[in-house]
């Protein structure tokens, strides 16, 4: 019994002792590694393969983030969370960054305590359906069952819009992507709501993928991105730039094979971006080679779509709006200046 | 332990057992206090550092995301207050309903445990034994999967007499609408039960003083049940049925048992009644087979033998083991939301966590009511010892 | 006076001898017993033929992919085959595999000869299973010294890691139980008061409500950066958890030594710890092992809850493999194994306890 309370009151005085704060940089910088929170799987965003890997466009992005802040993409311990752990998770401080397809919202902006430092992946939600239903449109759907992800922001947009044309439905919710799937391949649904890019994750995941179809109608807006902590500036601007510079990457022409070139060439622009002329990284407490780390060890934003979800991918997907904002798309970086 | 007896030696106050002891329990009162004071001063400064709201006003928000099953009226306009309700409502029914059947399996059992046949006892054996060595988790995924299997898409629905219908989506039955005229009924059936419980009573003291029995259970039986059906025809049978009809894609109308309640269902009472069984027969063995014998000998027969003289020493063995099982039920019900049953961690530790991304508050109202409910449970078993205890002389 | 002298038995009648006689008493031995039999007969032979027939007869027990299990009506065990490796080392790397396999091995031969009668050394060995086992199994599991590479703990999993789990569980869970035990029946309100609150608190909330709090909420009550391992957290949350029953197992088994006990061990001038740790605890444990295993069943059990937190012990990688479409319906055949491996951890602890029991029933009947 003494024993334990001497334990209890180590415990005690040593948990007063560290409770002086340093900001998730220095931490990061500490511990050595970037805590990543993903999703427990989705082909395209965050994805484990069996050698236990993580790949996708929300890992790129961590992964950019770790190349900046510790010169090494590969310093990532990626957390596997469901949609409703995510934000306590983030808020508790079991990770650093949350780069889970996580919808940016008002609410979820300025209510949880945390922050949204950009958009990697503009979205919208659509509706998965069976061919055999013979459903051509969205306002077809009155009185069906949906298949459904717990805690996301797809299941406030589905009340909505049913509420808005006057229908009826009934939400199954799942945990997990896969467990949605499973209950839309058994028939406990008729339609299977998601963000647009997992329907066709998740379509190419079914037994039969031709037996399933996207219906045309997009209900929502889905900017999807990276999430810090509120309360620290300096983080949140490592993040923010993080992306922005993979962003600008791409719209120099910047990529992992030719960035060590251009960083000698004569682009001032380039130059900045990649650290040979001015000191970009220093205001954000970095090396000034963040950017070029970045790009150089995970690619520019362009090569990372194109890696995960382009068009030669099993999922197929176009840049769209994704693309660069001059290339009739509205991706926009505010320059590296 | 304190020492009584002061003694007369002069001990150094360090050795006196009974200062000791208090300086002990302060040192302890002190680390306990100060740990807890450190964690809460932890939380409410990482709270106020990252910006968290706190505090319960998230409650009457509109929450805004819908349901699948609900006891009580609800759609996305209601508040999360109400959310909250909605998943209690589910907890609180699949527990019941969970209790109800692990019982009555678990006491068949625990029977078929002790039969003479052989068959019949080895097979509930083996049901045991497989049943309570095989996590509930695993069986829960396991009956999901296997009820969405077998059944088919609601246009092939297995179809009883046009009223019933089962497919993946659930099972359909008539749901009863009262009419004008069935408030009495209902009337006469709760008199009926309260003057049952007199009329009980009041048979009892007749026996103790006169030793003439009465027979309450018949009219029991009859006034609460023949009396209001009787009525209830001499009414014109005053309800109707809304029968389930499929329009679209679902059935519409009458009550739906969603899947997920029927795996469940299935899940934890076959799991728990395997532990009840066990509880059953130890409580029947428990009872010496002399009581038996001398009941047997006081030439009372073998029926009244079992329901006066085994039976309720059996209980005494049985009961305080029982309601910890059905506590366990309980809170193995929260398991629902790994197959997508909007219980009260599911909907509200679940969905409505997410989108208020109040962790503290609702993780600790929803911790608040299990605990409530297993002090409940703890206190009735408290009382129900103290009531059943053997007075010993 | 004449010598009486019993003639032998005769033998028992054909009907009440062997097969017959057997099935005579023990199926058919009333009417209703009889028609009972019939029934449960054609009802086994209904459900067994064909559970024997998809489970044995038309199932494939080998094969690299879905094509070996194309056509086939029973079991597709060449699923369970082809994923073995990581149902039962996860991620684990496979040059490493080496390494949980030592461990496993010294498990058998640390925990392996308390099954036997007459081992010698038992006791050195039961120590050492409890104490030095598990840190030694740490630094070889986890690497980073001694030149073995570090392995993450997130890459820990399948049965590896549910053993693990349940181990360290129980390893841990018991000591904090008689402490908690002890202290509830404590002449001290203050530490009474504590302990029960304690033990009613963990017993009163369920274990994904605990499990939850400890993988996301924790950092929250502790200092900024001060942060461990998710595993270990859950670790904790199990442990603290069981404790609780523990705990009430174990008082069960204090309240029913009888006071002359205490009385005696005062009496012979014992400090308390002496007395509880050379009189009562031997003398109270022994009568709780039933319990005491029955909480070890149900920790091991409880160890699948971890993958709602996001750990992949067995039934998540089993989950997780059979969701990949590059084997087609093989659910049933996945939580079968699963729960098969279950079942003999949960079903041989629960002979080993009865066995126990019987050994340890010294004869101190009244």
């Amino acid at each position: 019994m003494k024993k334990t309370f001497t334990v209890l009151g180590v415990v005690a005085a040593a948990m007063l002792a560290t409770s002086a704060s340093a900001g998730t940089l220095e931490d990061v910088k500490k511990r050595g590694t970037l805590s990543c929170g993903v999703s427990t799987g989705l082909p395209g965003f965050s994805i484990q393969d069996e050698k236990g890997n993580w790949t996708g466009l929300d890992v790129d992005t961590c992964r950019a983030v770790a190349a900046a802040v510790l010169a090494d993409a590969n310093k990532v311990r990626f957390v596997p969370l469901t949609a409703k752990e995510r934000f306590t998770a983030l808020q508790s401080g079991e990770i650093d960054i949350l780069s889970r397809n996580t919808t940016w919202t008002h609410t979820r902006d300025t209510s949880l305590g945390l922050n949204f430092a950009g958009v990697n992946y503009y979205d919208g939600q659509g509706f998965l359906v069976q061919k055999a239903l013979g459903v051509k449109s969205a306002l077809e759907l009155d009185g069906a069952s949906v298949c459904i992800q717990a805690g996301t922001t797809t299941e406030l947009n589905l009340a909505d819009y049913f509420r808005e044309h006057g229908m009826k439905y009934s939400a199954v919710v799942f945990d997990t992507s896969d467990q949605t799937r499973e209950g839309f391949e058994a028939a406990r649904c008729d339609i299977l709501t998601s963000d647009q890019s997992q329907l066709y994750a998740i379509r190419s995941k079914l037994g039969n993928p031709g037996s399933a179809m996207v219906l045309p109608e997009v209900i929502s807006k889905e900017p999807l991105g990276p999430v810090v902590r509120q309360g620290d500036d300096a983080w949140f601007n490592i993040v923010k730039w993080t992306l922005n510079a993979l962003i600008n990457a791409d719209e120099m022409g910047v990529t992992s094979a030719n960035a060590k070139d251009m960083s000698m060439g004569t682009n001032p622009g380039i130059k900045r971006l990649l650290g040979t002329e001015g000191d970009a990284g220093a205001k954000l407490g970095l090396s000034a080679d963040w950017a070029m780390n970045a790009v150089i060890q995970v690619g520019n934003y362009g090569e990372m779509f194109d890696r995960n979800v382009g068009p030669k991918t099993p999922l197929a997907i176009s840049r769209g709006l994704n693309a660069l904002w001059n290339k009739g798309g509205i991706l926009y970086a505010p320059p590296v200046r | 332990m304190a020492d009584p007896v002061k003694t007369q030696s002069k001990t150094a106050i360090w050795n006196d057992p009974t200062f000791r002891s208090i300086a002990f329990q302060v040192i302890a009162g002190v680390a306990i206090v100060w740990t807890f004071w450190a964690l809460f001063d932890n939380t409410m400064t990482n709270m106020e550092r990252r910006g968290i709201t706190t505090g319960f006003a998230f409650l009457n928000e509109t929450s805004g995301f819908g349901i699948l099953m609900s006891l009580i009226e609800y759609d996305e306009t209601h508040t999360y207050g109400r959310t909250f309700l909605v998943g209690l409502l589910n907890t609180l029914l699949i527990s019941v309903l969970g209790i109800f059947a692990a019982t009555i399996l678990g006491f068949i059992l625990g029977v078929a445990r002790l039969s003479r046949n052989w068959l019949i006892s080895k097979i509930a054996a083996v049901y045991v034994e497989i049943l309570r060595n095989i996590p509930l988790l695993l069986q829960i995924f396991f009956w999901y999967i296997a009820v969405l299997q077998t059944l088919p898409h609601p246009r092939k629905s297995f179809n009883f007499a046009d009223s019933f219908f089962l497919n993946a989506r659930g099972f359909y039955v008539p749901g009863p609408v009262p009419e004008s005229g069935f408030n009495i009924v209902l009337v006469l059936f709760f008199t009926a039960i309260i003057a049952t419980v007199f009329i009980a009573r009041w048979a009892r003291k007749r026996q103790d003083l006169t030793g003439q029995q009465f027979p309450v259970f018949l009219t029991g039986f009859g006034l609460i049940i023949g009396v209001p059906v009787v009525i209830f025809f001499i009414l014109g049978a005053p309800m109707s049925f809304d029968y389930p009809a499929l329009k679209g894609f679902n059935f519409q109308g009458g009550i739906t048992v969603i899947p997920e309640l029927i795996a469940l269902w299935l899940a934890l009472s076959m799991y728990t009644a395997a532990f009840i069984g066990e509880i059953v027969r130890a409580g029947i063995q428990g009872v010496s087979h002399g009581q038996t014998e001398a009941a047997h000998a006081l030439g009372i027969r073998h029926n009244p033998t079992l329901r006066l003289v085994i039976v309720p020493q059996a209980m005494r063995i049985i009961i305080p083991p029982l309601t910890s099982q059905y506590l366990n039920l309980a809170k193995n019900s929260s398991l629902a939301t790994a197959i997508g049953y909007p219980d009260l961690v599911g909907v509200f530790m679940g969905t409505t966590l997410n989108q208020t991304g109040q962790a503290l508050e609702i993780v600790a109202m929803t911790m608040a009511v299990y605990l409530v409910m297993s002090l409940l449970i703890s206190a009735f078993m408290n009382w129900f010892n103290n009531r059943m205890a053997l007075v010993e002389r | 006076m004449r010598d009486f002298k019993a003639l032998p038995d005769l033998a028992p009648p054909l009907v009440a001898r062997g097969v017959i006689g057997w099935a005579r008493e023990n199926l058919f031995s009333t009417p209703l017993n009889s028609v009972m039999s019939l029934i449960v007969i054609y009802i086994l032979y209904l459900t067994l033929v064909p559970i024997i027939d998809w489970v044995f007869v038309s199932s494939v027990f080998l094969g690299d992919d879905k094509t070996a299990c194309e056509g086939i009506t029973g079991a597709c065990w060449a699923f369970i085959g082809n994923r073995l490796p990581i149902f039962a080392y996860g991620s684990y790397p496979a040059a490493e595999y080496w390494r949980l396999e030592t461990c496993f091995v010294l498990l058998l031969f640390s925990f392996g000869p308390q099954f036997f009668e007459k081992f010698p050394y038992k006791l050195p060995l039961g120590i050492f299973s409890l104490t030095l086992f598990p840190v030694i199994c740490y630094f070889l599991i986890a690497g980073g010294y001694f030149g073995l590479e570090h392995v993450e703990t997130e890459k820990w999993g399948g049965l590896a890691l549910t053993l693990m789990i349940a181990y360290v569980g129980i390893v841990a869970a018991l000591p904090f139980g008689v402490v908690l035990a002890l202290g509830r029946r404590s002449d001290m309100p203050v530490i009474r008061t504590f302990c029960i609150a304690f033990i009613e608190l963990w017993r009163g909330v369920p274990l994904i409500s605990v499990l939850f709090m400890s993988s996301v909420m924790l950092p929250l009550f502790l200092p900024d950066g001060m942060n461990f391992d998710k595993l270990l957290r859950a670790l904790i949350g199990i442990t603290m958890f069981q404790s609780a029953y523990m705990a009430e197992v174990i008082r069960g088994g204090l309240q029913a030594i009888p006071r002359g006990q205490y009385e005696a061990a005062k009496a012979l001038g014992l400090s308390y710890w002496k007395s509880m740790s050379l009189i009562i605890l031997p003398q109270a444990l022994k009568l709780v092992i039933p319990g005491i295993v029955n909480t070890f069943i149900a920790l091991f059990k409880d160890t699948t809850l971890v993958l709602i937190i996001g750990l992949l012990d067995i039934l998540a990688t089993v989950q997780a493999a059979i969701t990949d479409p590059a084997w087609g319906a093989v659910a049933t055949e996945g939580y079968v194994f699963a729960a098969a491996c279950f079942w003999v951890f949960c079903f041989g602890m629960s002979r080993y306890s009865i066995k126990l029991e019987q050994k340890l029933h010294t004869g101190h009947k009244r």
